[in-house]
C-alpha cells in the first residue's frame, strides 16, 4: 500500500528525516512514537506531500508521488489526515464541514454529500451536532467531527498526527474508540501517537523513531516487552 | 461676520450634484480597487519573487508617494497616453483606484496570512486544490477580518477624493472651491462642503460597526 524508500527530508541545514524505509501493507495499523523532534510527524506529513520530499521515494499504491506528474490533489483524496489542531473550518457548521470537500472535489450534488456526511456523524455518535459551529464543541467532539471529515472522502489510508494530543484527559477516550472501530473495519491507518495503551492494543506493527531515524518496528508487544535498541528502552523507560 | 444662508441656498445645486460625484467616485475607487486589489494580495503571497517583486514596487509607489502626485501624473500623464485626451471622470476614478489597491493589497495580504496554516493543510489534505482552498476555506475567514480595515479605507478614500478637484473634476470640494471664487467667502462653502463630508464618514462607519457587531454575535 505504502513505500517509503530512502526518505530525506531537510528544512534548510537542518536534516530532519536521514534515512526512511517502511512499508505499509492494506489493512495494517502502524503506530509511530518517538521523542519530540524525531521527526514522526514530518514523515507522516511527506505521505501526503503536506512537506515537500527532499530526497528518497515514496509509493501510495504503486504511484510515485515525488514524481512531478502524479495528480498531488488527487493523491490526497485518498490519503485522509487528522491534525492535532483538530483544524475544523470555523465558519462552517459540523455538517457544512464534511460536505465541502467531498462536493467540491468529488462533485456530489448536496443531497449525497448530506446524506454521507449523516452516516458519518452518526458513526462518530455526533449526529445531534450536526447544525452547530465547531466553536460550541469539545476538544473531543471537535477531533471526532474532523475524523468524519477526512472520512467523508472515503479514503483507503488515514493519517492520524497526534490526534489525541491536543485533548483533555478525559476526551481521549473516546477519539481512541473512534480510532479502534476504523481499525477493526480494516481501514490502513498509520498513527503518530504517544498513546502507548492503544499503540499495544490496536497497533499491527510500532515503529520507534528517533533523530530522523527508525530505530526500531516490531510488534507491539515485542517491542514494548523486549526492545532490542538501547534507545527505545531508553525511551520506553521514561514513558511507561 | 454674518453668515449668509441665502448663498449657499443658490449653490445648494450644486453641491448635491457634488456630493453625488463624490459618493460616485469613492464607491468606484474602492470598488475597482477591492478587485485590483484582492489580486495584487494574492500575488504578493506568490512563490515566485518575479510576480512579487513588481507587485511589491506598485504597493510600495502608491503608499510612499502623495496622492495629490499620483493624480497629477495619471490626469496629464497616463489618461492621455490611453484616451489621446485627459478625462477628469475616467482620471479621477484611475486615480483613486490605482491608490486604494494598494492599501487594500496590504489588507488583504494580512488578512490572509492571519488565518492559521492549519486551515490550509486540513482543505489540502481533504483533496482541494489551492484556488478551491483559498475560495472556501481562507478568503470566507479572512474577509471577516478584513472589513474593519476595508471600511477605514473606504472613509480615507471618501476624504482623499476631495483632491480631484485640482483636476476639476465635479465632485464636492471642486464646487465649494467655485463657490468661494464667485463669491469671495469662505466660510459658508468650506463649512458646508466639511459638514457634508462629516455626515457621509459618519454614515459608513455607523454602517460600519453595525455589520461588524452582527458578526460578531453570529
Amino acid at each position: 500500500m505504502i513505500k517509503v524508500q530512502n526518505l530525506k527530508k531537510s528544512f534548510g541545514a537542518l536534516e530532519v528525516l536521514k534515512d526512511i524505509n517502511v512499508e505499509i501493507k492494506q489493512q495494517e495499523v502502524v503506530c509511530v512514537i518517538g521523542p519530540s523532534g524525531s521527526g514522526k510527524s514530518t514523515f507522516l506529513r511527506c505521505l501526503n506531500l503536506l512537506e515537500s520530499i527532499t530526497d528518497g521515494k515514496v509509493y501510495i499504491k504503486g504511484i510515485d508521488i515525488t514524481d512531478k506528474k502524479t495528480d498531488i490533489n488527487q493523491l490526497r483524496t485518498d490519503v485522509g489526515m487528522v491534525f492535532q489542531q483538530f483544524n475544523l473550518f470555523p465558519h462552517k457548521t459540523v455538517l457544512e464541514n464534511i460536505m465541502l470537500s467531498p462536493m467540491k472535489v468529488r462533485k456530489w450534488n448536496k443531497q449525497k454529500a448530506a446524506d454521507k456526511a449523516h452516516e458519518l456523524l452518526a458513526k462518530v455518535g455526533l449526529s445531534e451536532k450536526a447544525g452547530v459551529y465547531p466553536g460550541s464543541l469539545s476538544g473531543g467532539q471537535k477531533q471526532r467531527v474532523a475524523i468524519a471529515r477526512a472520512l467523508a472522502m472515503e479514503p483507503e489510508i488515514m493519517l492520524f498526527d497526534e490526534p489525541t494530543s491536543a485533548l483533555d484527559p478525559e476526551m481521549v477516550g473516546e477519539v481512541l474508540e473512534v480510532m479502534k472501530q476504523l481499525a477493526k473495519e480494516g481501514m490502513t491507518m498509520i498513527v503518530v501517537t504517544h498513546e502507548m495503551g492503544f499503540a499495544r492494543e490496536v497497533g499491527d506493527r510500532v515503529i520507534f523513531m528517533d533523530e530522523g531515524f527508525v530505530v526500531e518496528e516490531d510488534e507491539p508487544k515485542k517491542l514494548f516487552e523486549a526492545p532490542s535498541h538501547e534507545r527505545t528502552k531508553a525511551f520506553l523507560s521514561k514513558i511507561l | 461676520m454674518n453668515f449668509r444662508f441665502d448663498l449657499l441656498m443658490d449653490y445648494a445645486p450644486f453641491f448635491l450634484k457634488g456630493t453625488l460625484y463624490t459618493i460616485g467616485f469613492s464607491l468606484a475607487g474602492i470598488l475597482i480597487g477591492t478587485i485590483f486589489g484582492l489580486l495584487i494580495g494574492l500575488g504578493k503571497l506568490s512563490p515566485y519573487k518575479i510576480v512579487r517583486l513588481p507587485l511589491d514596487w506598485y504597493v510600495t509607489f502608491f503608499r510612499g508617494t502623495p496622492f495629490f502626485v499620483q493624480i497629477l501624473l495619471i490626469y496629464f500623464g497616463v489618461v492621455p497616453l490611453i484616451l489621446g485626451d485627459s478625462n477628469a471622470i475616467f482620471a479621477g476614478v484611475l486615480g483613486l483606484s490605482l491608490n486604494a489597491a494598494a492599501y487594500i493589497a496590504e489588507i488583504f495580504r494580512a488578512g490572509i496570512q492571519s488565518i492559521e496554516k492549519g486551515q490550509m493543510e486540513a482543505s489540502r489534505s481533504l483533496g482541494m486544490n489551492y484556488y478551491e482552498s483559498m475560495r472556501y476555506v481562507i478568503l470566507p475567514q479572512a474577509v471577516k477580518r478584513m472589513i474593519p480595515p476595508l471600511g477605514n479605507e473606504f472613509i480615507v478614500l471618501i476624504k482623499e477624493s476631495s483632491i480631484l478637484a485640482i483636476i476639476a473634476a465635479p465632485e464636492l470640494m471642486y464646487w465649494g472651491r467655485a463657490m468661494q471664487g464667485q463669491y469671495y467667502r469662505v466660510w459658508e462653502p468650506y463649512l458646508a462642503v466639511a459638514l457634508i463630508y462629516l455626515v457621509l464618514t459618519l454614515t459608513v462607519s455607523t454602517v460600519l460597526n453595525y455589520i461588524e457587531r452582527r458578526w460578531a454575535t453570529e
